[in-house]
């Protein structure tokens, strides 16, 4: 099975990365943009899809300063 | 005293770090797959980029056959010092709280900081004197600590918090000009700033020499650090 995590900062922490594709998009000519976050995609073929959010918490996120979801994809 | 200073594949900062440790006694390599310690009396987790920082700075290297050694050891009260990627290896491996993000500017600094030391009763420090202000270079992409604010206060009134970036001159936006933390316990020790870059006049400073001294000093009276 072919799974998919979605890796983002954590709500409240601060996110230059988001702040600075924000600050360019205008640039371009994109109006209206807001709320820019930058994070992470994972994808991986598992036999064992429960296994998946154990690896989240252990490796593949930083549950810290990181939120995560995982989606199946068929 | 014996230093044990770990290579990681990507660690560029272990031959400086070997030399700061032996003003102080002996030092030698730990390689990354290797669990044996050979005995070491301390150990160093120096700067550089292990195993290419893939994922997040040091989530892969904590993983490594050294690193379960280093881990055990630190359990067992051994000093550990983390500096740079090696602090980022320890938040990683859980034997010391919080992370560390990008920095605020999102640039690599390298410059030389001036550190002050706010907890001169660590193994790691005790050659210093409290309130004593130490300058030493930075050099990262990734070192603005973060711990939940909670804890942050926890840890600043616990004394936990034992290096800070003096007024001003926080170089990465790091909560409460955090610069260098310790565990509970007091004997896991990471910070940002590069100690093993300042222990010889010729290159500007040699105030990083006072954390490998306090190194040597505890291990030699460990009652008395």
């Amino acid at each position: 099975m072919r799974a998919r995590v979605l890796i983002r900062p954590k709500e409240g922490i601060l996110d230059p990365q988001g702040q600075a594709v924000e600050r360019a998009l205008p640039a371009l000519g994109f109006d209206g943009v807001a709320n820019v976050h930058v994070g992470r995609l994972v994808e991986l073929d598992v036999d064992d899809a429960s296994q998946v959010p154990e690896m989240c918490e252990r490796l593949l996120a930083n549950p810290l300063i990181e939120d995560y979801e995982v989606l199946t994809v068929e | 005293m014996k230093f044990g200073v770990v290579r990681f594949p990507g660690s560029c900062d272990e031959v400086d770090a070997v030399l700061a440790c032996e003003q102080q006694g002996e030092a030698e390599i730990l390689w990354h797959g290797d669990r044996d310690l050979k005995g070491v009396d301390a150990v160093v987790v120096p700067g550089g980029f292990s195993y290419g920082d893939y994922l997040r700075v040091g989530a892969i290297a904590q993983f490594s056959p050294v690193m379960e050694a280093v881990a055990e050891f630190a359990r067992g009260g051994g000093p550990v010092l983390g500096i740079c990627n090696g602090f980022q290896v320890l938040c990683e491996a859980g034997l010391l709280p919080g992370a560390l993000l990008p920095n605020t500017e999102l640039r690599f600094l390298c410059r030389q900081v001036d550190v002050e030391v706010v907890n001169a009763g660590t193994p790691f420090t005790s050659a210093c004197e409290q309130g004593q202000v130490l300058s030493i270079p930075v050099k990262h992409t990734t070192g603005r600590y973060y711990a939940p604010p909670g804890l942050v206060g926890e840890m600043s009134s616990g004394g936990k918090v034992v290096l800070r970036y003096a007024q001003g001159q926080n170089p990465n936006g790091s909560m409460d000009d955090i610069a260098g933390v310790c565990n509970a316990a007091g004997n896991v020790m990471g910070l940002m700033p590069h100690p093993e870059h300042a222990v010889d006049a010729l290159t500007g400073s040699a105030d990083g020499a006072c954390l490998f001294a306090s190194m040597a000093a505890h291990v030699a009276e460990p009652a008395a650090a």
